[in-house]
């Protein structure tokens, strides 16, 4: 597994990492706009019971200076949260009734 | 629970009773006349804020800012003294933009010892003073210290910088601020410089929008399917109520409890919510900012208190939770029915991972909310300017847009009433 995304200890979850870890809010909500629900649920099941294990292993590394396989285990975190609005509130990719509205996030801390 | 306490007057409205009773008219936001004397009568005549400090790090950091309202751009800068001073946008010269960056029309920053025109390469200096002019020798009568950039009033109050396009202001920053604001002289704003910056064109007149988010009337129905807690049927039927509401000149004010998840069983809160410890309130888990009390915060001394919108004229919003972070608003007109809302969060810069993605799930959530929001805003343009209907009510818990309309309406009669003594 020399190209392994991330930590090994969260191989299990390598099939959604080419896909959500995403550096970017703007990434992160064109990917949630364009993903099915079922997609979505799937991600959300597989990751969601091993949130607090992941959040764990990425606090251990100043903020400044991750790893970069941490690095993309909390851009994995930051979509499971975008996609928690899908799956836990609209059962719909976008926000309800809100049609052509859109809200872009210029500047964001990075990582 | 015990009921909120209102006025002695029976209604907050009635408190102020200059503000009416009857039901309002929305012409203001409709007409594209009425636009162009609010252009005129209080964007080219209050201090407006345009960022902070921090957005200009160092000696010689800058930005831009474009003021579609005003047909202008002013840029920003902090000179070798350390001042921030600000100038109209545009070279003596020719009158090309001075600082733009590939795009004229979007704004621009960095860092600079001097200001270079890309016309015909005229510098400017920190203080505004032109250094340089390309074959001097070919003009006429010409002394280049005549052609210093055009200086527009600027003023800094805890750490936000304000600027006002008139040519003499009728009131120091501090005298517009006025007492209820500049009580909040102190709050640390300086801690909290995690920054998320968010805009979008709406398609609104700019009142309309500051009225959706200062009124909560709206909450429990707009917002109902956002979370388990919100679709109970008891917390609709109990609808809103704010905890304390003040006015004070041209500014205004609501103060509301939130909801407390760390103190909720988890079946009332979004599996999310409890994973990261936060929400649409903020990080449950505040940092300590320090100082206690907070100065200038929760003026009604209201015990549950858990934000305060401080709703500053005549586009600018400061909202703080009580969690220890806090939001600013803007709402820049382009037209009477479009204007560009700019949205800020600032948090103190988290100290690992799991503070990150609190913050992290607070913004995604704050997006979640404005866009709902947004859309609504555009419908709402749509029907008034169909003008079937010309006055609607407002309730007590209105009280906030009725004062921000009679404020706008009280700004143009003073403007049309001194353009007439003048043409007299």
């Amino acid at each position: 597994m020399t190209d392994a995304l991330l930590p090994s200890a969260f191989s299990e979850l390598e099939p959604y990492a080419a896909t959500w870890c995403l550096p970017t809010e703007g990434e992160r909500y064109a990917k949630r706009l364009s993903s099915s629900m079922d997609e979505m649920q799937t991600f959300y099941d597989a990751f969601f019971p091993r949130g607090e294990e992941a959040i764990a292993h990425c606090e251990k590394f100043p903020l400044a200076d991750m790893p970069e396989d941490a690095e993309r285990l909390l851009q994995l975190l930051y979509s499971l949260v975008m996609v928690s609005f899908p799956v836990e509130a609209w059962r719909q990719p976008n926000v309800p009734d809100s049609g052509a509205a859109y809200l872009d996030l210029l500047i964001e801390p990075r990582p | 629970m015990k009921p909120i306490e209102k006025p002695a007057e029976g209604s907050w409205t009635a408190h102020y009773p200059d503000l009416g009773t009857e039901p309002v008219s929305y012409e203001d936001s409709i007409s594209p006349e009425w636009h162009e004397l609010e252009r005129e009568a209080i964007f080219k005549r209050s201090w407006l804020n345009v960022g902070r400090v921090e957005q200009l790090p160092r000696k010689g950091s800058y930005f831009t800012k474009e003021l579609a309202v005003a047909n202008t751009s002013v840029v920003i800068a902090r000179d070798l003294d350390g001042e921030v001073r600000a100038f109209y946008n545009i070279c003596r010269h020719r009158g090309n933009k001075l600082v733009w960056t590939d795009f004229p029309k979007e704004e621009s920053n960095g860092n600079a010892r001097a200001f270079t025109c890309k016309y015909h390469g005229w510098k400017y200096d920190l203080d505004g003073a032109c250094t340089f002019v390309q074959q001097e020798s070919e003009f006429f009568d010409f002394d280049k210290a005549d052609y210093s950039l055009v200086p527009v009033h600027c003023d800094v109050w805890s750490g936000f910088i304000f600027v006002n396009l008139a040519d003499e202001p009728s009131q120091t920053l501090t005298d517009f601020l006025g007492p209820m604001i500049t009580a909040m002289e102190g709050y640390p704003f300086d801690q909290q410089t995690e920054r998320f910056f968010y805009r979008a064109t709406v398609h609104s007149n700019w009142k309309l929008f500051m009225d959706a988010f200062q009124e909560f009337y709206h909450a429990p129905v707009l917002h109902a399917k956002q979370s388990p807690v919100a679709s109970l049927p008891e917390v609709q039927a109990a609808g809103f109520e704010a905890l304390h509401y003040e006015i004070d000149g041209p500014h205004r004010m609501v103060t509301t409890t939130v909801g407390q998840g760390w103190r909720m069983p988890p079946e009332m809160l979004k599996p999310t919510e409890s994973l990261t410890r936060s929400g649409l309130f903020g990080p449950w888990d505040a940092p300590d900012l320090g100082a206690d009390p907070l100065p200038g915060i929760n003026p009604g001394q209201v015990r549950n208190w858990g934000l305060d919108s401080f709703q500053i004229w005549p586009n600018f919003v400061i909202l703080i939770w009580e969690r220890g972070w806090y939001l600013t608003y803007h709402y820049w007109p382009t037209s009477h029915n479009t204007h560009v809302f700019e949205g800020n969060l600032y948090f103190v810069p988290p100290k690992d991972a799991r503070e990150r993605l609190a913050q992290e799930m607070a913004a995604v959530t704050f997006k979640e909310y404005a866009l709902q929001d947004g859309n609504t805003l555009e419908a709402t343009q749509i029907m008034l300017e169909s003008r079937v209907v010309t006055t609607f009510p407002l309730n007590d818990q209105e009280i906030l847009c009725r004062h921000l309309h009679k404020v706008a309406a009280d700004w143009v009669a003073d403007y049309t009433r001194e353009r007439a003594e003048v043409s007299g």
